[in-house]
């Protein structure tokens, strides 16, 4: 299987591409593995099965079994030895299946792969990409839907990137795999642009062929607008932008901030497109409290809480584990209904 | 590694309760499997339908539930794993309530909330986790309560042989044996940890073997021999009753279908003898052959599980939707 569309091509008369986030990852990946030979790819399924969220589809055809490894199910075992390889030089990228399995292995990644630099005062670097799948919406239950971004930010040591689009799914990679810190990389399995799960019509987008860096630290905005500044990652970023065309016809101009990096915070870029609307909704698939959406609102109002003309609104998971029954989980997600009634609610 | 030379042969009851709980366990999972997919399509979608997420069945896998729980009594605690059914069935988890929970209906096991891989049946002690190798320490739990409270009831924990690679695993082998707690370790070895074949996976050849650095007796039964597992087992489970502390069992069983519903399995060379290997159509003939099954019995005990299923299937469908309003309940006690 090959990781590009079509060929690369330098001629402006060739259209651009438009690859799923998938496929954008991958190849992030596969040019930094071409580019340095100490760049390798390890996890569950990852080798022949090409990642059970396609993020892996074809590496271990053009980089081999060394490079491109199957784990045991050791969690521990093999985050910490991406740790120690990092340690001795090499650029691991280590991928948990899915972030709820953190449980099995969080004291290599908090205690260790993100302390040593700090303990070792500088003296050891730890340059490791943890890859992992996050997020619901197909009925996977408690212990296979969740986001968990703000237990990985909440803990210092490690740059937490989440990419909601395909050009940033290649940018954050690269850019991830180039830092010489821990940097965990958080792909939502409903915005891969996979086969076999229902899709955002937004999931294909253009994706430069060359190799590139999308600035880890930098928010985006993906629509702007006067009224109200919606903030948020990943999947939640399309409900957003679908949600903004439709109160559009309402009269709301609605801003989606794309925050793209939950560590380092882009904190002036809220504070600067809040000062333009006075209005924030805080749109986070992960748990609402002690979360994303608290911090988000936090970094405006210890600026200066007179920039909001309205109290925000976050639409949150009301702190509830995620339920199996479609209904259940519809509810507690922060779907475009909920987005809607918030935009509606902080601009009455 | 042979143990059925030398045994006594079974009493034909025990035989047929063992084929008509294998017979019980596929009639559900083909079930599950038609109604999983019904309305998938076209175009498979994985949250569609009317059993939306994920499906990890166990058909090839009923001769470790079947000869296994044939020893327990619904007062024995069994953990179980993502491939939860084939077992919860063997245990005597209530199958309607089972499907109603995988139907996502109020009247299931955990009201929809749990789902597939988070069943709960505190009736027979049951429960399972889709996070591999997690059942083993709750499993030891059970068996020092049961210790506590006084008796000779026995914890089960199964997991795949995927799970004997995690840490998890082998702190509660340690832990078990420490204490002599009344646990069986029961390890279903299908070949496969999703697409990582067990020899790319696992430094040992047996994990029965790994048993010995633990300090408990370990066994390993080949050919998904439903017979063999029912002894072994049968030993296990004694040696815990007795206060003799654990054993660790491990099974060579059968994946029949894809690790979940809708897995291509293109890294699976194994697929074209799999058919030929089901362990339900062997035992059927090795019981005909030997008059312990005639016909019309198998018949009656295909019929019966049937109409089994067809019961818990109605039960499901006509139990309603769980309100959304009550999206938030059963966080906390
Ligand atoms: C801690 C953890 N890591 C990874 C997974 C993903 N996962 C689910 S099933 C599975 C394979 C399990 O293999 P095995 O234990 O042999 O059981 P089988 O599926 O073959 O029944 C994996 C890796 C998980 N659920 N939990």
């Amino acid at each position: 299987m090959t990781v590009v569309d079509q060929p690369t091509s330098r001629s402006p008369a060739v259209p651009p591409r438009r690859l799923t986030m998938a496929k954008a990852m991958v190849e992030g990946i596969a040019s930094e593995m071409e580019r340095d030979p100490s760049v390798f790819y390890l996890g569950e399924d990852v080798g022949a099965y090409g990642g059970i969220f396609s993020s892996t589809t074809g590496l271990l055809e053009r980089f081999g079994p060394e490079r491109v490894r199957d784990t045991p199910i050791s969690e521990t075992a093999f985050m910490g030895l991406a740790t120690g390889a990092a340690v001795e030089g090499l650029r691991p990228i280590v991928e948990l299946m899915f972030a709820d399995f953190f449980g099995v292995c969080m004291d290599q990644i908090s205690n260790h792969m993100a302390k040593i630099h700090f303990e070792s005062g500088g003296n050891v670097k730890v340059p490791v990409v943890v890859t992992s799948a996050v997020g619901g919406g197909y009925s996977d239950a408690a212990q296979h839907s969740q986001c968990l971004w703000g237990t990985f930010a909440h803990l210092p040591g490690m740059k937490v990137v989440i990419p909601s689009n395909p050009a940033d799914a290649k940018g954050l990679m690269i850019a991830a795999i180039r830092d010489d810190n821990p940097v965990v990389y958080l792909f939502h399995k409903g915005a891969m642009g996979l086969p076999w799960m229902s899709k955002t019509h937004r999931a294909l987008g253009e994706v430069p062929s060359e190799a590139y860096e999308t600035p880890i630290g930098k928010a985006v905005v993906a629509r702007s607008g006067r009224d109200v500044t919606v903030a948020t990652v990943s999947l939640s970023v399309h409900h957003a932008l679908d949600v903004a065309d439709e109160v559009a016809a309402d009269g709301i101009d609605v801003e989606v901030l794309d925050l793209r990096t939950l560590v380092p915070l882009d904190r002036e870029a809220i504070v600067e497109s809040v000062s333009r609307t006075g209005r924030l909704v805080v749109v986070d698939e992960d748990y609402h409290s002690y979360g994303m959406s608290g911090e988000v609102i936090a970094t405006v109002v210890e600026r200066d809480p007179s920039l909001l003309v309205a109290a925000p609104v976050r639409v949150a998971v009301p702190d509830v584990p995620i339920p199996y029954a479609r209904a259940l989980e519809q509810a507690v997600l922060p779907t475009p209904e909920r987005i809607r009634a918030a935009i509606h609610a902080v601009t009455r | 590694m042979a143990f059925a030379t030398s045994e006594e042969v079974l009493e034909a009851a025990v035989c047929v309760d063992l084929y008509r709980t294998m017979v019980r366990i596929r009639s559900f999972e083909e079930r599950i499997r038609s109604e999983y997919h019904a309305d998938k399509s076209p175009g498979f979608d994985i949250g569609a339908g009317r059993i939306p997420g994920e499906m990890h069945l166990a058909a090839g896998q009923e001769p470790v539930a079947a000869g296994v729980c044939a020893h327990l009594r619904p007062s024995d605690a069994v953990t179980a794993t993502h491939r939860p059914h084939h077992v919860a069935i063997a245990h005597g988890v209530d199958m309607a309530k089972m499907a109603a929970e995988i139907f996502g209906r109020e009247g299931g096991l955990g009201h929809g909330r749990g789902g597939h891989m988070h069943l709960f049946d505190p009736a027979v002690h049951f429960s399972c986790s889709g996070i591999i190798a997690e059942g083993l320490p709750p499993a030891l739990g059970q068996a020092f309560a049961f210790r506590h409270r006084g008796g000779d009831d026995v914890a089960v924990a199964v997991t795949g042989e995927g799970a004997a690679n995690q840490g998890a695993f082998h702190e509660s082998l340690n832990l078990a044996a420490l204490w002599r707690l009344p646990v069986v370790f029961v390890v279903e070895d299908n070949d496969w940890g999703i697409s990582v074949a067990r020899p790319a996976s696992t430094a040992v050849a047996s994990n029965a073997d790994r048993a010995a650095g633990y300090a408990m007796p370990g066994e390993r039964v080949e050919n998904n021999d439903v017979e063999a597992v029912y002894r072994a087992a049968g030993r296990a489970v004694a040696r815990a009753r007795a206060g003799e502390g654990p054993s660790l069992l491990e099974v060579h069983t059968l994946r029949m279908w894809g690790h979940f519903e809708g897995d291509p399995q293109t890294y699976r060379g194994d697929l074209a003898t799999v058919e030929d290997r089901d362990p339900i159509p062997h035992y059927r003939d090795r019981l005909l052959e030997a008059g312990i099954l005639d016909e019309g019995s198998v018949e009656q005990i295909a019929a019966d599980a049937a109409a089994e299923v067809e019961r818990a299937v109605a039960f499901a469908v006509a139990s309603p939707e769980p309100d959304p309003a009550a999206a938030t309940s059963y966080v906390f006690a």
